[in-house]
Formats: structure tokens, C-alpha cells, sequence
């Protein structure tokens, strides 16, 4: 009985901020400007299937990359001992006490065109990068918001792994190549799922790195919702609806990760 | 404890989200909501567009009327009107456009003016009353006006490709050209170039002009709104299209920078003063109006944004060579090319707000 009464806060939280806007959505996702249930905001959504392509896209791009980054950092870190350790997760750690805007801002005048890297590159006599509003930064974009939440939760499950169980693989003859993917890999699964979804959720439905970074020409779902609500063509209605769309899609693809990482522990659900 | 870890780095990716989308002075609680202050005159909670107004001109308010300013800002007509009808905010003053006073007097967003409480309002440019959104001039008290143009580069730009509104479609210039993060700047741009009026409820111009965006999008670098300050500035882009009292603020810090009235005309804006219907501080938001009206404020206000301004007595004050720009102050030849954006019916607003993201969403 004592539990329960300890939960009423959080129930009370949860209610008045996670299921009231959401019922909040799904009633503005249904009905017109005028209040009359419709179902058109999403059947116009179709429209809108090359904005869904390309931030799922977009999103799953920077995700690998953020595993084909982040694993080995966590590994190596994992595995390294005492100071180098501590100063290493204080690095990775440390962009993010900064505001998520600032960080995303200073992008923008890194890759200017006649920004830091060009006016360095030109200086070295090395012909200038394009790459700002485009695809390419857009992705660089997430992968360095996101990165730490790859590597982290990756970290902390390698970190645990106990010894005996490596130590029982090599005495039984496996390699270190196979210890690796017979043992560390499958014990670490967990983590990779928790980083696959902290950083593919974030990066699918962002909007400030595809307007700085992207220059407002590489439509994501972010912006589009964005537009509807705070941007330059005002429809609510529409807005709750591709959220909706998108919570649904991302629920399922989450739900078939779980699924093909059964056994494995979950991913944690944000 | 990954389960604590997850959460945490959760809390902090959500607070690095839901930040920054608003600022305010430093010095200031940001709460605009907020309803009493230290200081004894009470609040007034004013929404301004970013960049437009010299910061101390709040000060000296507060100091002369012990009426605390709860200061916040916004960057397009459309981001200020999607907060206030989506209910949440709670602002005195705000000061939109022309076409968005319009579209908020037909909403009944707005409150008339008490103009006993504004007296300094007979300081205004006779010439800027009772203007066409706001016909018996009820509502708003105008701020700053001015006309919009195209900012080049002229180390970038060759000087005979300038003149019309074809500039922003030479494809020479690909990816070095910015234009407006809004719907009514940008489509309007396009229908003057196609000779069509900003005010046109046709819905075959309206398509066709947008068509004629899609075709631009690829040339274009990115779709700015104050962002446009560090794109010109830093020789980021060679081609933008904003407002005259900005370009003059970009020059201070990059001569290379020209502007021009394009051939086929232009528009000519107003950003006036309204209170919001059911502002909780009326009387200190027509003080806080009154006060920008003055001499002394508007002064100050014009020498930091260079916009142009409606009040007489400022522009007596003014250095001649501002006073004589004849775009800050242009002759009857400049007003001739100019026409100003009127309110629209709703079904074209629909239209403008399907067809912008008709715009965004090509690829």
C-alpha cells in the first residue's frame, strides 16, 4: 500500500503531461479547423511521403554512423582503466552541458562557406568544401548532437560484462576475434538498442539541424510538423496528424527491434 | 542503473530541446505569463520581432514609469501568429505587419486603442494614417516602415545582372542566393516578378508563382529570416532579398554589400504597435506604446535599426544624409513601384499555407 501512495506524483505527472497532450493530439488529428471529425489531414498526408522518406532515411544514416563511431569508442573505453578512462567520458560528456542550439549554431559557422574549415582549407592552398545546406550536414549535424547517446549506453553495459565469462571463452580455445563476436558482442546488444533508439528517435523528428545546417531546403518530418504549429502555414489539425504518423511508425520499427533483439534485454523506450 | 542513465541523458537531451526556441535580455525573468514584479508600476509583455529595437529604450521605460517590460522576441509574422492562436501566450503588445494586423482585426484578435492614453501619437506621418488594415486606424499605432529590396555582394555579383527580381533565378548565381523563410515574403516575390499583385486571391497565380519557387529551389543556398545577417555579411551568399533598414545595419559591417529596388516594384511595409484582445495590462501597454512614440525613444530606436521611421519629429532630429536616403524616405518615383500587402480572405491564407508547404517539401 505504502508503494502506491509513493506513486501518486508520478501518476499525476504522467496523466496531466504525457496522456493529456496525447489525447490532446489525436482529437486534432481527426477534426477540421472547424471542429467536424475528418479523416483528410491524412490522406494529404501522402503528399508528404518524400518528407516521411528522407528523415527516416536521414535518421538511419547518421544512426549507423553513430554505431560504426560509437561502439569502438565505448569498447576502447570500456576496457581502458583509471584516469585516461574518467577524462574520456568527461570529453564525451562535456559539448552536451552546452545548449543544444549554440552547439548547432557553431556548426553553421564552421561550415559556412567562407566559415572556419574553408578559411583554413584556402589558407593551405586546398580547394573549399560545399558542404553546408546540404544532405551531408544535415547528417554530420545529428551524429555529433547524438553521438554521446550511442556511447554511453554502450559503455555501461561493455563496463559490465563480467571478466570470468571472457576469461571462460579463452580458456575453452576461442580467439580473440571469436571471444569478441561469440561473447562481448551478443552480451552488449542491449546497449547498441538503447543507443539505436536515443539516437534515431531524436534525429527523426528533429528540426533545428535541418533548418541551420540544412538551410531550411532539406525538409524533415520536424519541420513540417513545426511549420504547422509555430512556421509559415498555420494548420494545427495537420500537424497533430503527421505527429501521429510519425509516433506509430516510430512505435513499430521500435517494437520490431525488440522483437530481433529478443532475449538480448529491450530497448529503452524514451 | 542503465535504466537511470537512459533517463538521465533523456532530461538532458529534452531540456537541450525545449530551450532556445525563445529568447529574452539576459537580465529579465522570461516569463512572459508573469503577473506581478518587483517593481511598482507593474508589467507589460511585449512581443517584438528579434533585432528591431535598441535594448536600452526599455530601460529608460522602466525608469521613467516603474512599469517592468517582460521582453521576448520573434522572427516572422507567422511564428508570432501561430503562438498567440495557439492560445498559450500571453503578451500586451505585439507588433506585426501590415498584412497580419489585418488578418488579426478580421480574427478579432486585437483590442482597440484607447489614444487618449497615447498622445504622442499626433506625432505620426499623417501620410501613414489610417492606412488599408487598419482603415479607421483603431487598432495599431505605427512602428517602423520601410521598403524591401535585394542586398548583393558586389564583389560577387556582376553589376549587369542587377535591376529586376530575375536576379534571385540567374542560375550563375546557384547556390549563393538566400530568400525569406515565409510564405506572403517569398510567394510575393514571385507574383511581382510574374507581374501579378501581392494581393491577388487568384488561385492560378498563386500555383503559378509558386511553381516558379520550385523551379528556384534548387539554386537557392537556404531560406533565411535574421539568419540572412550572417549569410551577407560574412560573403556567404552573394544574393538576399530583406528589408533596406537591415541592409544598412549589413553594410556597417560589410561595404561590399549594394542595394536596389527591383524594376517590376516591390513592397512597402509597416510594423505597427497593437495590443492583444484581453491584455491584462492595457493601460501600461499604451504607456509602453506612448513611450516608443517619443521623440527621445524613436530616435534611438532608428539610429540602432535604421529602419524608417513614422514619427515627424525623429526624422527632424535625424543626420540629413539619413533623411534625404531616398530609400529610407523615397520620392513619389520609388512609392509608385511600391504596393503594400492588404489582409487576405481565409480561403487564401489556406491556400498560401498548402502551397508553402507544397514549396518546402520538393525536393
Amino acid at each position: 500500500m505504502r508503494s502506491k501512495g509513493a506513486a501518486i506524483p508520478y501518476v499525476v505527472w504522467m496523466a496531466l503531461f504525457v496522456v493529456a497532450p496525447l489525447v490532446l493530439v489525436v482529437i486534432y488529428a481527426c477534426t477540421s479547423r472547424d471542429g467536424t471529425p475528418t479523416a483528410d489531414h491524412f490522406s494529404v498526408m501522402l503528399q508528404y511521403a518524400a518528407v516521411f522518406g528522407r528523415s527516416f532515411w536521414l535518421a538511419f544514416i547518421a544512426t549507423l554512423v553513430c554505431i560504426l563511431l560509437g561502439y569502438p569508442m565505448a569498447y576502447i573505453l570500456a576496457r581502458e582503466r583509471g584516469r585516461l578512462r574518467n577524462m574520456a567520458t568527461m570529453l564525451i560528456m562535456l559539448p552536451m552541458w552546452m545548449n543544444f542550439l549554440l552547439r548547432t549554431y557553431s556548426w553553421v559557422f564552421l561550415l559556412e562557406r567562407n566559415g572556419f574549415f574553408n578559411t583554413l582549407l584556402s589558407s593551405i592552398g586546398l580547394p573549399k568544401l560545399d558542404i553546408i545546406s546540404t544532405s551531408g550536414a544535415v547528417v554530420l549535424g545529428m551524429v555529433y548532437n547524438f553521438l554521446p547517446f550511442m556511447v554511453l549506453p554502450i559503455f555501461s553495459v561493455i563496463e559490465k560484462i563480467d571478466g570470468r565469462v571472457i576469461e571462460a571463452a579463452q580458456d575453452l580455445g576461442a580467439s580473440s576475434a571469436q571471444v569478441f563476436r561469440r561473447v562481448i558482442f551478443p552480451l552488449s546488444l542491449p546497449g547498441v538498442l538503447s543507443g539505436v533508439t536515443m539516437v534515431f528517435i531524436p534525429s527523426v523528428s528533429t528540426f533545428v539541424i535541418s533548418r541551420l545546417l540544412g538551410g531550411g531546403k532539406k525538409l524533415l518530418l520536424g519541420d513540417l510538423i513545426e511549420m504547422q504549429f509555430l512556421g509559415s502555414a498555420y494548420n494545427p489539425h495537420l500537424g497533430s496528424a503527421i505527429s501521429l504518423v510519425m509516433m506509430v511508425i516510430v512505435l513499430v520499427s521500435i517494437g520490431l527491434m525488440n522483437r530481433f533483439g529478443e532475449g538480448e534485454g529491450e530497448a529503452v523506450l524514451l | 542503473m542503465k535504466k537511470f542513465l537512459a533517463l538521465l541523458l533523456t532530461l538532458i537531451l529534452g531540456t537541450g530541446l525545449l530551450s532556445g526556441c525563445v529568447s529574452s535580455r539576459p537580465t529579465e525573468e522570461s516569463d512572459a505569463s508573469e503577473g506581478d514584479a518587483s517593481a511598482s508600476g507593474g508589467v507589460v509583455n511585449v512581443y517584438n520581432w528579434g533585432e528591431y529595437i535598441d535594448e536600452s529604450v526599455l530601460t529608460d521605460f522602466e525608469e521613467a514609469t516603474g512599469i517592468h517590460v517582460n521582453y521576448q522576441m520573434y522572427d516572422s509574422n507567422e511564428t508570432m501568429y501561430g503562438k498567440i492562436a495557439g492560445g498559450g501566450a500571453d503578451y500586451d503588445v505585439v507588433i506585426p505587419s501590415d498584412y497580419m494586423i489585418s488578418r488579426m482585426i478580421a480574427e478579432d484578435m486585437l483590442e482597440p486603442l484607447n489614444f487618449d492614453n497615447i498622445p504622442n501619437f499626433a506625432d505620426i506621418d499623417p501620410a501613414l494614417l489610417n492606412p488599408a488594415y487598419d482603415p479607421e486606424n483603431l487598432y495599431s499605432v505605427p512602428y517602423m516602415w520601410g521598403l524591401l529590396g535585394v542586398i548583393y555582394n558586389t564583389t560577387l555579383v556582376d553589376e549587369a545582372d542587377t535591376g529586376s527580381w530575375d536576379l534571385m533565378w540567374n542560375e550563375k548565381y546557384a547556390d549563393d542566393i538566400v530568400i525569406f523563410d515565409n510564405s506572403r515574403d517569398t510567394i510575393g516575390i514571385a507574383l511581382k516578378r510574374l507581374g501579378y499583385s501581392y494581393n491577388t486571391t487568384d488561385e492560378a497565380q498563386i500555383k503559378e508563382a509558386v511553381d516558379l519557387l520550385i523551379q528556384q529551389k534548387p539554386l537557392i543556398q537556404a531560406y533565411v529570416m535574421d539568419d540572412i545577417f550572417g549569410k551577407m555579411e560574412g560573403g556567404n551568399a552573394a544574393i538576399g532579398t530583406y528589408y533596406y533598414g537591415d541592409f544598412l545595419t549589413m553594410l556597417e559591417n560589410n561595404p561590399d554589400l549594394a542595394f536596389y529596388i527591383p524594376e517590376e516594384g516591390t513592397n512597402i511595409y509597416v510594423d505597427a504597435m497593437c495590443i492583444l484582445k484581453g491584455a491584462k495590462n492595457k493601460e501600461n501597454a499604451e504607456a509602453f506604446i506612448n513611450y516608443m512614440c517619443s521623440t527621445e525613444a524613436g530616435l534611438k530606436n532608428c539610429e540602432a535599426i535604421w529602419y524608417s521611421t513614422p514619427l515627424l519629429s525623429v526624422r527632424e532630429e535625424l543626420d540629413p544624409e539619413v533623411s534625404g536616403d531616398v530609400y529610407a524616405y523615397p520620392d513619389e518615383s520609388i512609392m509608385a513601384q511600391c504596393e503594400s500587402y492588404a489582409g487576405l480572405p481565409q480561403a487564401t491564407l489556406d491556400l498560401y499555407d498548402s502551397e508553402w508547404t507544397r514549396l518546402k517539401s520538393a525536393s
